[in-house]
């Protein structure tokens, strides 16, 4: 069907109207990270009149430990998170994906019913359970979890993804020898990078923003992650402070943007295949 | 790609009977069935250690403690039904704070599908620049859970905020948009319903796999858009609307960030944005109520379990499956 240029155009204005509306707020507040702050409460405008960096000198020192300290907490935490995740995600996967084994249907089940499970419904055994293993203010309760399992949507989108691997290339490699584990290592784990590519990136974000897990388990303010120093800072200056609480969000946003730019292809297939949430 | 959604309602609905494909080896157990069943609970050990050291484990405890007062620092005391008839008889917080969730769920979730629909709609043809408008509406989603938005949102619908600096020229009328009982959980709807990208991204592959022919054939019929919209699009949409209108409630019902920082940790103004979690998170970690707490989780559960199960029931009226006409 061919469009008049008429409608597409006024296709085109709409999606741009609705892109600018749903972006404003997020560069509103970028262009705002390097206003002085007298012009924040101002100044509507993106492109701010005068600019200063003095936002990002004051806020990264304003909790007496840098911010560097804070966003090293983080990317470590979040490191683990991923190795743990897609290494155990895709061992899981794998046996569900290509194995026999006893119980595969019910522990299948089991597996996708853990998927709707709110989290809540474990946190304060798991609260206690680190409390007794002397793991409270430390990253331990974090990372170590994922690497049993790494979580059910992870696994649920490996087996998806393995299961389209064409078995052939499995049969060959048994027929040339090759047991499970080397079928997995040199056919199934490089086949699945994609799929592993998603979980990497998916696993970085969501431990990177997983604000409530880091709130229970963290106070020390030198193992404070992003979240946790934004929130400091902001319980510390209220809303005296917009310019400098400004530029260290934008700064805990970059990670996100970065990967979002880099591995934009991976997001959304991860999204239509498997559902997870953003 | 987006099939895989229907099948796993699917499976669900059967109660997981039809997970996995039936295995031809199944019966005679030979010497290498035996060495792959090993195999397989090799590759499977650490999520089995997971499930029951952090899901089974944790699940079964926390329902034992839902029956006791706890602190954390002396042993738990059984107290029966004690923590239950205290939240469903004598805690008004407890239901203020079911109140504002279903609220927020209740006006979150069906907005969030609508606008998700809508331009996914929009977004299905051949428009040029096509990708860098999904890539623009679904960043939102992406970000909107972080402590960073929820800051920016405290100061944007501030008594100072941006948007008062909107409206106050317009001689609209401005509040302080957050602490203003009245108006404090609407910030929050508005910031729920801002991520629509990731059903947008389902609902956008669902559109691709709905057969063109069904399109021609209609415009050859004379349909027109609005009757293909409601009676093509619509009816072979329903199970993704369906699974993400189950995911997007269970994720909206435990939605904890946003009403945390924008509230300071209160649920305030005059409880006003007090979500369910919130005030988990209160009795557990200010006031050391684990008992009360494990049974505020548990009853989160069986809140969450009875809405999935009342819509799976009701999908059966409205959810189209295309393969059950052919049976």
């Amino acid at each position: 069907m061919k469009r008049a240029p008429r409608t597409t155009w006024l296709i085109h204005l709409g999606l741009a109207a609705g892109a600018i509306l749903m972006l404003y707020p997020l560069l509103w507040m970028i262009s705002s990270s390097f206003k002085p702050p007298s012009l924040i409460f101002r100044d509507l405008g993106l492109w701010p009149s005068a600019t200063t960096l003095d936002n990002y000198r004051y806020g990264w020192t304003a909790l007496n430990i840098p911010f560097s300290r804070f966003f090293l907490n983080s990317f470590l935490i979040s490191s683990l998170s991923v190795i743990g995740t897609v290494i155990s995600a895709s061992f899981t996967a794998y046996a569900f994906a290509r194995l026999e084994f006893r119980f595969k249907r019910p522990l299948f089940a089991l597996m996708l019913m853990t998927l709707m499970l709110p989290g809540h419904v474990t946190l304060i055994p798991q609260y206690v359970l680190f409390l007794r293993l002397d793991w409270i203010n430390t990253f331990y309760p974090l990372w170590v979890p994922s690497f049993f399992g790494g979580g059910a949507f992870f696994i649920f989108l490996n087996v998806q993804f393995i299961r389209s691997i064409p078995r052939e290339l499995d049969e060959v490699a048994e027929v040339d020898g090759a047991n499970h584990f080397q079928v997995y290592w040199r056919i199934i784990f490089p086949l699945s990078l994609p799929a592993l590519i998603t979980t990497a990136v998916f696993a970085f974000l969501w431990s990177w923003d997983d604000f409530f897990s880091q709130l229970l388990y963290i106070s020390d303010i030198r193992l404070h992650t992003v979240p946790l120093a934004l929130r400091a800072f902001l319980d510390s200056s209220g809303e005296s402070s917009f310019g400098p609480l400004f530029a260290m969000s934008t700064l805990s946003l970059i990670p996100v943007f970065v990967l979002f730019v880099l591995a934009q292809r991976f997001l959304v297939q991860g999204i239509a295949t498997s559902g997870v949430k953003g | 790609m987006v099939h895989w959604a229907q099948r796993t309602v699917r499976t669900l609905r059967r109660n997981g009977r039809d997970g996995v494909a039936p295995s031809p080896r199944r019966d005679h157990r030979s010497r290498r069935a035996r060495l792959e069943n090993r195999v397989a609970y090799i590759f499977l050990a650490p999520w089995l250690i997971g499930m029951v050291v952090f899901a089974i484990g944790p699940m079964l405890i926390s329902l034992y403690l839902s029956f006791t007062r706890y602190d954390l620092f002396t042993e738990p005391v059984w107290t029966g039904l004690d923590n239950y008839t205290r939240m469903f008889f004598r805690d008004t917080r407890w239901r203020t704070s079911l109140e504002v969730t279903s609220a927020f769920v209740f006006w979150t979730v069906p907005l969030r599908l609508v606008f998700a629909l809508g331009v996914a709609m929009v977004l299905n043809r051949a428009l040029r620049g096509v990708s860098l408008y999904r890539a623009i509406y679904y960043l939102p989603s992406l970000l909107g859970g972080s402590v960073a938005i929820a800051i920016l949102w405290r100061q944007v619908f501030g008594s100072q905020g941006l948007l008062n600096q909107v409206l106050a020229p317009l001689g609209l009328p401005t509040t302080s948009w957050i602490a203003n009982p009245d108006t404090a959980l609407s910030t929050l709807i508005i910031l729920g319903v801002w991520q629509f990208g990731s059903p947008m991204i389902i609902f956008l592959a669902g559109l691709k796999q709905i057969p063109k022919e069904l399109y021609e054939a209609a415009n050859i019929d004379g349909a027109s858009k609005l009757a293909m919209f409601f009676r093509i699009t619509v009816p072979l949409l329903t199970p993704i609307i369906f699974f993400n209108l189950i995911m997007q409630m269970i994720s909206s019902f435990q939605s904890f960030t946003p009403a945390f920082i924008i509230s300071g940790g209160s649920g305030g103004p005059a409880n006003s944005t007090l979500f369910y979690t919130l005030y988990l998170y209160q009795q557990a970690f200010s006031s050391f109520r684990m008992g009360y707490a494990s049974a505020l989780a548990w009853t989160l559960v069986l809140i969450i379990a009875l809405f999935t199960v009342v819509n799976f029931v009701a999908s059966r009226y409205w959810v189209f499956y295309q393969d059950e006409g052919k049976k």
